[in-house]
């Protein structure tokens, strides 16, 4: 082949270190006994993840996951794990896709939404430890940004009424929650998070 | 195996044949502009002129219905505009039918002059992607202006009937429009036979260069140009002639031409033996489309590998130097997988962890062997990280 030119690789070398060698996978037949699981996203979309937490005093202490998705969605996932791992419940959830892209030294646009779920993976897990061990969640609600102001709706109350199947169009969104049926001014936004969640949690 | 380049995305495009890359070398110097009077404009056009003899030669048609386009998307383009004009002129034949695994050069452009308020039906395929000709007669009607099918799909490989798809077009005074180009080369293709009134066709996809195509349209065939502002080719396609792409599409049709009953064997050797060593290797594999050689262009093969998704198959190819391409959202931008196999009815998951391997004149038994080597592997790492167990 011809040489003028460098073929950059698809991702980048971080992206492609963890997609050749992903951390903390949860391999088969593997005595891991989570102490939370959680699952998000769908194969139909493309994208699915299923994470194992162990807590102890408060913490990560270990973490096993699973992934059915792009190289991006590997790669995310397990630096996800890296990242994790020795955080406080807290600290944890509070992971947001920002954070695992940077320390991917970022992704496309594209790929940004649809494969970066990680951390809502690992929220569920948090979520079902926490039920499986009768414990209050002071956690649920606290990452919640407000998208239509003047009726008050957050992300995850949209990520709610998706997960649970009571909402799957504008409308129904609309007629449950009220969003963008005043200013309208959140209309791109409302429906931006909307498309994210049914990519997720739909179909 | 020691590592090796395998290149299996003929179906996206192919190399340049070294007979080509050799003949527009020799022909570097004709640099004239074929539109000229003086001596070299005239030579230079000599040179389109036998190119043109060679696609006529190649497709069983006459050379004066052979026009020079940049590729088959423009020749798509093309004949759509020609049916938006006539139709934009008052004629009373308003539909235009395409089937739903067209290219989108052909797609796309239907969808956009539906937004325009065009009237565009589409006629469904079966299971492996074939056009349901029932259906069709049912929707082409004595409205219908078009109908377009393409000859052989890209994803699928599948060959579609469309000689009996002009003859139904034709029942209702409609005319047809086929996209050959994933089937040049690889299978007969006649104008006279399909009965076709227009064949787009690219040259790149059978070792040509790329940027030059051509549409062929009947003598007779309603005409109108998509590029103004030249009087090349009649008027009905504009701008100064890329010599040498046109001089190598020639040479790639007189090659394709000579070559094409071994090379549709050999293609069809290595698709089945790929496919069979898979089949033996992999547990739980699905074929996208037919293995019937009279059903299928040769050189493709399209499986899904359910639990494993598509990019990542292809990229843990392409780092053992295996190039393929994949019906996965993830490569194509969207959230949606490959529109031509679900389509066909395939489930959208398995649409998602899809693979077309597609073989080309410069492939062996060894790449074939090489694949069988890496694949397997490949296929049980991701499918040990995937959330779902086989």
């Amino acid at each position: 082949m011809a040489d003028s030119f460098m073929a950059q690789w698809v991702y980048t070398d971080t992206v492609k270190d963890h997609f050749i060698n992903p951390r903390n996978l949860w391999k088969e037949g593997e005595a891991f006994e989570a102490d939370g699981v959680g699952e998000v996203g769908s194969l139909a979309c493309g994208d699915q993840m299923r994470v194992g937490i162990k807590v102890k005093d408060g913490r990560i202490s270990d973490l096993r996951w699973l992934t059915y998705g792009c190289a991006s969605a590997i790669a995310s996932t397990s630096m996800m794990s890296e990242m994790a791992k020795g955080m406080t419940l807290e600290e944890a959830y509070h992971l947001t896709p920002s954070m695992i892209t940077d320390a991917l030294g970022g992704l496309p646009e594209h790929k940004f939404h649809c494969s970066v779920l990680g951390d809502k993976a690992l929220r569920a897990a948090i979520d079902d430890y926490l039920e499986k061990n009768g414990l209050d969640n002071p956690y649920k609600g606290s990452t919640a940004k407000i998208i239509c102001e003047c009726k008050g709706v957050t992300d995850q109350m949209i990520e709610e009424l998706v997960k649970t199947g009571k909402v799957s169009t504008f409308e129904e969104l609309q007629n449950e929650t009220g969003a963008s049926t005043a200013c309208g001014k959140c209309r791109d936004r409302i429906l931006e998070e909307l498309n994210e969640c049914l990519h997720i949690y739909g179909k | 195996m020691d590592r090796r380049y395998v290149y299996l995305d003929n179906n996206g495009t192919t190399r340049m044949a070294d007979e080509v890359r050799a003949f527009i070398h020799e022909n570097e110097s004709l640099y004239g502009n074929a539109s000229s009077m003086h001596t070299l404009g005239r030579q230079a056009a000599a040179g389109i002129e036998w190119a043109r003899s060679e696609i006529a030669k190649l497709i069983d048609g006459d050379p004066s219905s052979v026009y020079f386009t940049s590729g088959a998307t423009e020749s798509n383009n093309t004949v759509l505009s020609i049916f938006r004009d006539r139709i934009d002129s008052g004629d009373s034949r308003k539909k235009i039918v395409i089937s739903t695994v067209e290219h989108p050069a052909t797609i796309e452009t239907a969808k956009y002059l539906a937004g325009k308020g065009y009237i565009i039906d589409y006629c469904p395929v079966d299971g492996i992607g074939r056009l349901d000709l029932e259906t069709l007669k049912r929707i082409v009607t004595d409205e219908t202006a078009l109908v377009s099918v393409m000859t052989g799909n890209n994803e699928s490989g599948t060959i579609q009937p469309v000689k009996e798809a002009a003859a139904i077009a034709h029942s209702h005074g409609a005319y047809f429009h086929t996209d050959a180009t994933q089937a040049i080369g690889k299978i007969p293709v006649s104008v006279k036979d399909i009965g076709a009134d227009y064949l787009s066709l690219s040259g790149h996809k059978f070792y040509g260069p790329k940027g030059v195509g051509v549409l062929y349209a009947r003598k007779g065939a309603p005409l109108s140009p998509f590029i103004h502002g030249g009087h090349q080719e009649h008027g009905m396609r504009a701008g100064t002639y890329n010599n040498q792409a046109v001089y190598g599409i020639g040479k790639a049709a007189e090659l394709a031409r000579l070559n094409l009953t071994e090379e549709h064997d050999k293609l069809w050797q290595m698709r089945e033996a790929l496919r069979k060593g898979i089949e033996e290797r992999i547990p739980d594999v699905v074929v996208n489309g037919s293995n019937d050689e009279n059903l299928c262009l040769p050189g493709t093969l399209n499986m899904s590998f359910p639990s494993a998704e598509g990019e990542s198959i292809l990229l843990y190819l392409d780092l053992e130097g295996i190039e393929v391409s994949t019906g996965s959202a993830c490569a194509t931008g969207s959230l949606e997988p490959s529109y031509v196999l679900l389509a066909a009815g395939l489930d959208v998951e398995l649409a998602h962890g899809s693979i077309r391997f597609s073989f080309g004149r410069y492939n062996t038994m060894e790449d074939v062997d090489y694949v069988l080597e890496k694949l397997p592997p490949i296929i049980e790492k991701v499918r040990s990280m995937s959330t779902r167990k086989v």
